[in-house]
Order: C-alpha cells, then structure tokens, then sequence
C-alpha cells in the first residue's frame, strides 16, 4: 500500500494529472445528474405535508406493491445464494467442452434490456408456452424475471474468490482426515461466504428496482403481483406524483440500505487478509 | 459424480432460463418467415424507434466516458475531502429503480418542475422529448466507466507520472502520453458497459419521453408498444435486433478482456 | 516406514518420475534432494496420496497404500506456503485434524496446548494466520499436521518461502524437534546445504530418477556420479575432471607435477582463502586454502603457479 501512505505524505498542493479542474467537473457533473433530481424526488415527497407523505405510503396497494416486491426479492436472493455459486463452482472447478461459451452467456442478463428479457420469459413461460407452462400473471412469472436479471451477480462475485483459493488448503484439509463435505462445510464454504454475502446484496439492490423484465410477465395485477416500480409508474401516469414520489423515497432508502449493506459485506470481507 | 450431477443442474438452469427461452425468441421472430420480420423492424416507427436508441446512446456515451475519466482520477489521485462520499453517489444508479430515476428527472425538468417552467420558457423541452430521455439514459449508465478505471488507476499507482513529470512533462502531456494508455482497458471495458446499458435503458425512458410512437419511442419502448397492440412479430422481430446488439456487447466485451492479456 | 516401488508419474508428456523406488525407515529424517523439474515435490505427493502414480506402489507400514485417498493414510504434510485455514484461529488450525475425527473435547484441549508447547506459540491460540510471521506459521503449520500422530510427516520445501534467518533458525528447529518427536520425517529441499544440516539420510534426484542415496558425508565424498557430484558440494574442473576445490592445493611453477595456471582473483573469505585461476588450457579452476596456506604461499594476482590435487582422489567422470 505505498501509494496510500506516499500519498498521506505529499502535500495537497501538488499537481497531477488533471489538476483541481477533474474534481469540480466531476462533483458538478455528479450534482447536476444525480443529486439535483433525487432532491427534487425527496423535496416533492414531503411538498404536500407530513400527513400526505404518511397516506401515500401507508395505501394498502402501496403497502402490498412494497410487500410484494421485498418478499419475492428475497426468496429470488435466496435462490440465487445456491444456483449461483453451483455455476460459479462448475465454471471454476469443472472442465467441459463449450465451457467458455457458457462464461460468457453468463453475463446475459447485463448485456440484454429487461424488456426484451421480459418478453423472452413469456415467450416459455406464458400463455403461449410451447411446452405447456404458463406463470404468466403469477407470483412464480415474477419470481422468473427476476431471478433472469439477477442471474449474473452470485456468480461473477463467487468466481474470483473461487479462482483465488489456496487449493493447498484444501489438500491440507484431506491430509488431515477431511473427505469432501467436510472439506466444503469447513474450509471452501467460510472462505466464499462474503463473496456470497455480496452478490446477493447486489442481487437484492437489483430485484427490488425492477421493472422492464417485470412488467410483461408478472401481469402487474395489485395486491398479487404489482412490485413496487410498477405501482409507482402508474402513479405517475395517474398523476398522483405525490404518491408516487412518496413511494420511491422509500425505495431509495431500500436502495441505500441495500448499498450500505454491500459495503458493510465488503469491509467484512476483507478482515482476515493480511 | 457429484461433478457430473452439480454440472448438469448449473446447464440446466441455464439453459431453463436463458438460453432456451431466448432460442425460442428467434424461432417466434422468424415464424411467419424472414420476409416479414424484416418488413416488422424496417417500418418508419421502428427505424425511427433504431435510430433514435443509437442517438441517444451516441451522446450519452461519451459524456459518461469523459466524465467516468475525469471522476477516476479526481477519486484516485486527488483523493479530496468527500471522495468516498462521491464514490457512494456514482454506485446510486446501480441500485435505484429506472422509474424512480425517470420520476425524478421528471420533478425537475417538467412543467410543474424546479426548472421545468424556465426551460420551456426559453423555448428549450426537456421531459417528454430527447434531452430528457439523454439525461435520463446518461444518469443509468453512469458508474461503469468509473468503476472500470478506478481499480486500474489504483493498481498501476503514480510512479509513471510521477517519472513523467520530473522528465519535464506537463499535466496535459502526462495525462495523455502515460495515463490514458495505462487505464485504455478500463476505459474500453468501461464504454462497452456503458454502451450495453444505454441501449437496453427502458423504465426510465418510460416515464420521461412520453412514449409517443415514431416521435420519443426508443427501441425498447418500441418493443413494448408492439407487444401492447398485439403485433407480437414485431416486437419479436425488434427484441432480436436488441438481442443481436447484446451479444455484440458481448463479444466486444470478450475482445477487449483478450486484448487486455496481450 | 514408508517406501514408493517403481512409482511412475506422467503430467501430459513429461515424465515427472521414471521407476523410481525409494524405502524411508521408520523414525529417520530424509531430504529429497534435488533441481526444479527433478520431481521430488511429485514424488513426496505420491507418497501423500496427493497425486495417484500411473505405475507402481506406495506402501506405508508394510501395507499397500496405492489406493488410499490421503484421508486414509495418516500421513502428515506440510505445504511451502503454510496452507493455513485463513478464517480459523491458530488453536482452531490446530485442533482440526482431531475434530474430523471426533475426539472428545478436553482430549482436544490437551492435545493443543501440548502441540502449541512444542512448537513454542503458547499464547498464539486466539491469534489469526494473517497476524503471524512466516516462521510463526510454518511452525502452526508442523502443529497441525502432528497432532493426529500421524506415522509419517512430509514436508515440502518448508522453509522456501522463509527468509534466510528465519530459515537457519527453523532449520536445526526442525533437527531438534524430530529428535525429541521421532516421526518418520521426509522433507524436499533444493537447497543441498540445507539437506546436509538437517537429513539423515539424502536421496539425490535429477529428471525423474535417483542419482544416490546416502547419509550426507557419503555424497560429499563418495559422489556415485558427475551430476551428484557438482550438486552436493562445491566443484571445480580441472583437465576436464571434477575435483573439490579444496582437494586441490597449489605449489610454485617449477614444481613437478600439476596444471600451470595464472592466478586471476584471490579472494578472503574469513577462515578460507579461495584462489581463481585460468589455466594453460583455457580453463578456469578455483582452488580453496587454510589462511595459513595461504600466508605461507603468499599468492597475488598475475603469479604463474601450479595447481595438483592433493592426496585424495579425483572423482572418476
């Protein structure tokens, strides 16, 4: 860490590359695109009174959208925590032809727009199915659609932890008397935890926004199916911009949690390095 | 053997989710024949609907790559007072909702917003045509350049420029001759996500442009307009062309991860 | 004991070992010796049941053990990079071994603390791997693989990532822990100074084969072949034979007998003075004497001399 501690010794004076000008185009940038209009989104949020704000949010459809959208996220992290690090544990520890094409098709759901992600669940998975399944206006459509857009996190936060791994510690582990569960529960499975922990906080920070991939499949049906960005859009298209506003507030301060709690893994993540 | 039953649920499951259902995506498209797929995405809506995508990802784009550029090096170099504190505020949009996003934009730059009124005033739309939708495609896909070259900026360290600097090179010439270079992979790893996501943006253009076909309809919201009229052709016919675009991204991002090793 | 009968192992086309069989008696200290790439690291693996030989048997206390997973060999091994549990603590690293196999608790504590003892790091238990130094580690490490008493302990390049202190000192650590402990010991080193320390006995391996084996004087004197020879002990070549430079003396170039040669270089090194010479022929020859020889001869650069060897024999080539 040389850098840090050069740099704790060079006076704040000192000129590099891109000078003072890279910071105050950067924060004002940053200011202009992001801060001033989730200023006005919170400003707007409590324009019309405390009492408005608490209505809004306190909507039974409101409360069921942000119900909906927690639940059905957290079950899809859930899922996600196994099938992703099984895939993560196959890309890494298992050979077979075509394996590198797998890797790649794993970052799919970055590269695809969520509507198009939408419409192609639908296209297995809807009314016209052609193997018969239709989760189409169904809480299992939603669970699918996020679990599409979240497919890649688990796996590509476990890979490189995996690929790190000291195998030697594995086979000081069989040297010992370890057989392979053992192994796992005890040595692999500790040393992936925090990478786990981290792709499901970015999973979760991903499903409870979602909207594109949802709002095809899920049949937005309130009370069932509607997640929370779904409710707020018809909000807005309904006019009631202090509703809506009210109830994105809450899912910004989801969002934040969601980030915090990434960066809480991070730090937790890294307190046996030395 | 747990080998083989472990690799059979991770193909499986993949397969189940994502490559199935996209096959199956390209078979609908072509099913009523190529002629009409292509006849579904070359209507005057949709070409509009293509072009208007590339636009505005043609000027979001850069204005996130200059702007990931210069935030990396304020970040990693000048390390300020409240660098952490922007690092946080440029992982936002990775976390926040799209339509929340568009709801935002929208509070301040629609009639009723904060500059809303003095803007039209001056004659100058911002919700419901292009300069809304860039902003708003501008505020999804802003972190990656950023997030891409920070970690190479801290990992290739200041020696180079400091080397630089005592053999007489100026700021500017440093930046260009020793940094740039240095980072060029971060940058391109960078732009190739940004692009990705620029393209794909669709819940908060969905609130910000107002939708109107052949007028403020990206390819996205094309997509979701054919499927609401029924027209399921062409918005599979679109979905493919969009498809066809993020594989691109995807071999793009598998080139520049091979040319970073060479 | 322990002992690999015509154990080959192939990694693609290269031949890592080629028929090689080695016997270690039960309660010796045993050092493979030898270049990278002459595949004792494989060979003490195989003898781990690390790495499955393509031909020939291991065998372990007079039972075959080619087809025991290392779970089942009870054999102990110690990694060049410590291999410590990261996440556990030093007393949790410890105890691991026993707690696979289910020793009652108090039995456990007992044997930890005695372990720690040994190894010297009482008070090091509620301490993590990453808060220790190397040699900290290595000897946690040694902790580790003894507490479930295994029959015979393997270590591989234990000391190589050390640095060179702390590896003198773990070094004769290490002697003095197998005297008190008596365990099958094999160790692999490439370090011929450090095999000769340390080892009872030495097999010398070069490319997949062994070249000898023998207690470390008897390599030094008695080389069974060139390459034995030039990798266990200092040489020099003189009229294209292989000769110690300190069986080598030098006498005044009138004298009979012996190479002419120029002295090059005189260098003091403390107790021992070694000489550089080129020689008529072009060669160049080092030859090694006492400080008294050498305050008797007086050599100086630019003098013309005679280099012979001295009573004992040359190594036949």
């Amino acid at each position: 860490m040389t850098s840090a501690a050069a740099s704790a010794r060079r006076p704040l004076t000192r000129k590099s590359a891109g000078g003072g000008l890279s910071v105050g185009i950067a924060t004002g940038y940053l200011s202009l695109i992001v801060l001033l209009p989730l200023a006005a989104l919170v400003v707007r949020s409590a324009e019309d009174g405390a009492d408005a704000f608490w209505n809004a949010i306190t909507d039974p459809q409101a409360v069921a959208a942000l119900e909906t959208t927690l639940v059905w996220s957290l079950v899809v992290v859930a899922i996600n925590a196994g099938a992703g690090t099984v895939i993560a544990w196959v890309l890494v520890r298992d050979d077979f032809r075509g394996k590198a094409i797998v890797n790649a098709v794993i970052d799919l759901p970055f590269a695809l727009p969520t509507i198009v992600a939408g419409l192609t669940l639908l296209t297995l998975y809807g009314p016209k199915s052609p193997i018969g399944v239709n989760a189409a206006y169904t809480t299992v459509g939603l669970a699918l659609a996020l679990l599409f857009v979240t497919l890649p996190f688990v796996v590509r936060t476990v890979q490189p932890v995996l690929l790190e791994l000291d195998r030697d510690m594995e086979e000081a582990a069989a040297s010992l008397g370890a057989n392979s569960l053992q192994t796992f529960r005890r040595i692999v499975f500790p040393n992936l935890f925090p990478a786990i922990l981290s792709g499901v906080a970015l999973s979760f920070a991903r499903a409870v926004g979602e909207f594109g991939a949802v709002v095809l499949i899920s049949g937005n049906i309130p009370y069932k199916t509607e997640v929370a960005s779904v409710y707020i859009f018809g909000q807005i298209e309904s006019d009631n911009v202090t509703g809506a506003a009210a109830v994105s507030v809450v899912l910004l301060a989801i969002s934040l949690l969601a980030l915090m709690g990434i960066g809480a893994v991070r730090r937790y993540a890294t307190r046996h390095d030395g | 053997m747990g080998r083989l039953a472990l690799r059979v649920f991770a193909l499986g499951y993949l397969a189940a989710l994502l490559l199935i259902p996209l096959g199956l995506v390209v078979f609908r498209a072509f099913e009523e024949g190529p002629g009409e797929a292509w006849e579904a995405v070359t209507t005057p809506d949709a070409l509009h609907a293509f072009w208007l995508t590339i636009l505005i990802a043609a000027i979001a784009v850069p204005a996130n790559t200059v702007f990931g550029v210069l935030c990396a090096l304020a970040v990693v170099r000048r390390r300020f007072r409240g660098h952490g504190l922007v690092n946080g505020i440029v992982d936002l949009p990775l976390a926040l909702s799209p339509v929340v996003v568009g709801l935002a934009l929208f509070l301040v730059y629609a009639r009723g917003g904060w500059f809303g009124q003095t803007l039209l005033d001056n004659g100058m739309q911002v919700i419901f045509a292009l300069p809304g939708m860039v902003l708003a495609t501008i505020f999804v896909s802003l972190p990656f350049v950023v997030r891409e070259v920070v970690p190479v900026l801290r990992e290739i360290g200041d020696e180079q420029e400091q080397a630089a600097a005592t053999l007489g090179a100026s700021s500017w010439q440093t930046f260009w001759r020793i940094t740039l270079p240095a980072i060029r992979w971060g940058v391109a790893y960078g732009v190739v996500l940004t692009t990705a996501r620029a393209l794909g943006e669709f819940g908060a253009v969905a609130v910000v442009s107002g939708r109107i076909a052949g007028k403020t309809e990206t390819l996205t919201l094309f997509v979701n307009e054919r499927f609401e009229r029924f027209d399921l052709v062409g918005a599979y016919a679109a979905s493919l062309v969009l498809a066809l675009m993020a594989i691109a991204t995807l071999a793009a991002t598998t080139l520049v991860r091979k040319g970073e090793h060479t | 004991m322990i002992a690999a009968r015509n154990v080959t192992k192939r990694f693609g086309d290269f031949v890592a070992l080629d028929g090689v069989s080695v016997e270690v008696p039960s309660g010796s200290l045993t050092a493979l010796l030898g270049p990278s790439g002459s595949g004792k690291s494989t060979l003490l693996r195989v003898l781990a049941g690390l790495e499955t030989p393509d031909a020939g048997d291991v065998w372990i206390s007079d039972e075959d053990a080619t087809r025991l997973s290392p779970q089942k060999r009870n054999v102990g091994f110690v990694f060049q990079h410590y291999a410590a549990f990261k996440h556990m603590t030093v007393w949790e690293n410890v105890a691991f071994g026993l707690k696979i196999r289910k020793r009652p608790k108090d039995a456990i504590a007992t044997r930890v603390a005695e372990l720690l003892d040994l190894v010297q790091l009482t008070g090091f238990g509620e301490r993590y791997p990453a808060q220790l130094s190397g040699g900290q580690r290595q000897r946690m490490a040694l902790a580790r693989a003894l507490a479930v008493e295994p029959e015979v302990l393997l270590l591989d390049e234990p000391f190589g990532a050390l640095d060179a202190r702390v590896r003198k000192e773990l070094r004769s650590w290490l002697r003095r822990l197998h005297d008190d402990v008596h365990v099958t010991t094999v160790f692999v080193t490439h370090d011929q100074e450090e095999a000769m320390d340390v080892a009872d006995r030495i097999v010398v391996m070069n490319e997949g084969r062994i070249e000898q084996v023998g207690a470390p004087r008897d390599l030094y004197e008695r080389p069974a072949n060139e390459f034995v020879m030039t990798f266990v002990g200092p040489t020099t070549q003189i009229e294209g034979e292989y000769a110690r430079p300190h069986d080598l003396e030098l006498v005044p170039a009138d004298e009979h007998g012996g190479v002419r040669a120029e002295i090059l270089r005189v260098v003091h090194l403390g107790f021992e003075v070694r000489v550089e010479l080129l020689t008529e022929t072009d060669e160049e020859v080092t030859v090694q004497l006492t400080r008294e020889e050498a305050a008797g001869l007086a050599p100086s650069v630019g003098d013309r001399v005679c280099v012979r060897s001295r009573e004992r024999a040359v190594s036949a080539s």
